[in-house]
């Protein structure tokens, strides 16, 4: 399991592969990538995310750890960036490995699903007209119930 | 103890961390204690359905007791991903 928190951007491919040589075994491997996403109609200029360091690195973690407990998982990697993002810049990644599909995507679901409302990262756009945090979206906070 | 807090209550409050001397029994009463400071603050903490708080680093209820407590943060709902 690897877990990075981290300013620096990364290259899907090159993170995906090395994930995936290190589980040559094990039969699926999922991978999804964040990217940082232009408003209706363009005009973005940036996106700063914010972040809790110490808690992030320690929920993200357990959300891991809980995922493990729950699918038959080889490996799992979640990279999640933080600071100023330009409109198409990766902001993350989980990746994750299994002996059959249906685990790879179904953890990799809930992953994703915990880290958009229980990991503490907040978004904030920039464009011409000012600055606005992004708000929560109730349907998030629905998509754990489903777990 | 510390108090930290982050994104629009960071803006709000003007701080992104303070130490707090308090004799707060829970999250509730001290968030009642800091309304009372300034304006600011109140600002911050007008509607607390839009605000989180972790207690040493781990999520809690806002009736949640500060024995023992060292860290104390405030957030609106996370919007990782």
């Amino acid at each position: 399991m690897r877990i990075s928190v981290q300013t620096a951007p990364f290259d899907l491919g090159e993170e995906a592969n090395a994930f995936a040589a290190g589980v040559a075994g094990a039969g699926a491997v999922v991978t999804f990538t964040g990217v940082v996403r232009d408003l209706p109609g363009g005009g973005l200029q940036a996106m700063e995310i914010e972040h809790y360091p110490g808690m992030t690195e320690k929920a993200i973690g357990d959300i891991a750890q809980q995922a493990a407990g729950r699918w038959s998982l080889a490996d799992v990697l979640v990279i999640h960036r933080y600071g100023r993002l330009a409109p198409g810049a990766p902001i993350m990644m989980v990746a994750t490995a299994a002996p059959h599909r249906k685990d790879a995507f179904e953890a990799a679901e809930y992953l994703m699903d915990y880290l958009k409302s229980r990991a503490p990262f907040w978004k904030k756009e920039l464009t011409a007209e000012g600055a606005d945090w992004v708000a929560a979206k109730d349907a998030d906070e629905d998509a754990l119930h489903r777990w | 103890m510390e108090v930290l807090y982050f994104a629009w209550v960071r803006e709000r409050i003007g701080l992104p961390r303070e130490r707090v001397e308090t004799e707060a029994a829970t999250v509730a009463d001290l968030v009642a204690e800091l309304r009372a400071r300034e304006e600011r603050y109140e600002a911050a903490f007008a509607d607390l359905s839009a605000l989180r708080v972790a207690l040493d680093q781990e999520l809690a209820e806002f009736d949640a007791p500060l024995e023992g407590v060292r860290e104390v943060a405030f957030f609106p709902p996370m919007t990782g991903g």
